[in-house]
């Protein structure tokens, strides 16, 4: 239960961060709030031989609202996130925070770290992916690159980044007045057993279309084009519609089964959540 | 099998500096411990979910199990031996735990503590649901988390009784 022996680094910069994990290789990584990072070394499951601490770049700390924008800079930690002013339209980028872990796991976990470490049910993740924002990373020797996070999320734990890459802001680039993040854990705090997201274009009551988003349903968190299909061919913003649609998205995704729950009960929280997650988003 | 590196850190825990030379995987928890003998932050689970590890980076409530040591240096930590003053005499938090029955083996009381010494400077006007949200926060195996719920809103009615009242 203590982490195995590693050297330390502290980085000064991003280039200097991204030069060095460079120059160390696969046996380096970079240490940001370390929520993640450091229980897994606690249980040994990871051995880095470097760790490169990246808490004191104070360029990558930042919330920039703009006037039809968000960006997040990645070494933000969620509780920054859940008190800063978003602006219209990204309520539920706020909101979406209280489901993260517990206060002093928010007080430290940050944006970027979460995107990297890519957990199924990770709330960054289902927000970067309903939400299709860019994930901006940098690599060694001052390259750049923005990658849509539709692209960014491979399975288990796995993204598209390369090994010197770190990424440095999130970004997203329309508003969501009527977008709503739900999810089921049996305790509060706790990994999701599943969690639902919709972004729904409404507007005197009738939707038009709109986007589904899940997690805890496969390695990565997915997007439902069967359920959106429903949002799509309209109606009015109530119940029918929106069982049907959570329907749809049940009988599209195949969870997987585990000792925490089956394939039925998580398919039977997919169509629950749905609806709750489109009730919560026509309120807004 | 080379020596482990060590780490030279210089850390501001409750307002006393220390030099410690550490290895680099020293948990801050640890290193308050067995290093700087301030054996009052508790651990328990050592992977976050327990809270018995719980102290204040620079007034955030954190886990010190989940951060090395390495990581608090240039940040001011607070730990549960800063909350009673010097004679000993109990701190109104510590107060409001020992009259509500906030605590029976006391094992997880200092992360409670600090739990909630952080989140009232914060929060000084938190409900009572507010109060059950953050003590979901942190393990306890004895009192069933009423008693300790009970001990924070009492310190924070208390708190805003006397600010009221020097008003």
């Amino acid at each position: 239960m203590k982490p195995p022996p590693f050297t330390y680094h502290r980085a000064r910069d991003v280039a200097g961060a991204t030069d060095l994990v460079a120059e160390l290789g696969e046996d380096a990584k970079f240490l940001a709030g370390g929520q993640s990072l450091i229980p897994m070394m606690n249980f040994r499951l990871a051995r880095p031989e470097h760790l490169i601490d990246i808490g004191r770049l104070g360029e990558l700390s930042f919330v920039d609202v703009g006037p039809e924008s968000l960006r997040v800079g990645s070494l933000s930690t969620h509780r920054a996130v859940e008190t800063a002013d978003l602006g219209a339209g990204f309520e539920v980028v706020r909101d979406t925070m209280r489901w993260i872990g517990h206060l002093p796991i928010r007080t430290k976990g940050t944006v970027g770290g979460s995107l990297a470490h890519a957990d199924a049910t990770a709330e960054w993740c289902l927000l970067a992916v309903l939400l299709d924002a860019d994930i901006v990373v940098a690599g060694a020797g001052g390259r750049r690159r923005t990658i849509a996070a539709s692209e960014a999320f491979l399975g288990f734990y796995t993204t598209v980044l390369e090994e010197d890459e770190l990424i440095v802001e999130v970004a997203f680039g329309r508003p969501a007045p009527h977008a709503a993040v739900t999810e089921f854990a049996e305790r509060k705090g706790d990994f999701a057993l599943v969690s639902a997201a919709v972004d729904l274009d409404v507007s005197s009551g009738t939707v038009s279309g709109g986007r589904v988003a899940l997690g805890g349903v496969g390695p990565a968190v997915v997007r439902v084009p069967e359920a959106e299909r429903v949002l799509h061919a309209g109606g009015r913003a109530g119940t029918d519609l929106f069982e049907t649609c959570a329907q749809a998205a049940a009988q599209a995704v195949e969870p997987p089964g585990d000792d925490d729950a089956g394939t039925g009960y998580r398919k039977a929280l997919v169509r629950n959540l749905v609806v709750r997650a489109c009730e919560e988003a026509v309120a807004r | 099998m080379t020596e482990p590196d060590k780490v030279l850190l210089t850390l501001k825990v409750n307002d006393a500096v220390h030099e410690v030379a550490v290895e680099a995987r020293r948990t801050l928890a640890d290193t308050l411990r067995h290093d700087l003998e301030l054996t009052g932050t508790h651990v328990a689970c050592e992977h976050g979910v327990c809270g018995a590890c719980t102290v204040l980076v620079d007034g955030d409530p954190a886990r010190s199990c989940l951060m090395f040591a390495a990581q608090a240096e240039g940040s001011e930590i607070r730990t549960v031996e800063s909350l009673a003053g010097d004679d000993g005499s109990l701190s109104d938090l510590q107060t409001a735990f020992s009259a509500n029955h906030g605590l029976q083996c006391g094992f997880c009381t200092p992360g409670f503590l600090m739990l909630a010494e952080g989140f009232l400077a914060e929060r000084p006007d938190a409900d009572r649901e507010e109060i059950r949200e953050v003590v979901s926060s942190n393990l306890c195996r004895c009192t069933g988390y009423q008693t300790i719920v009970d001990s924070i809103q009492d310190c924070a009615e208390r708190r805003r009784n006397a600010k009221e009242a020097s008003a």
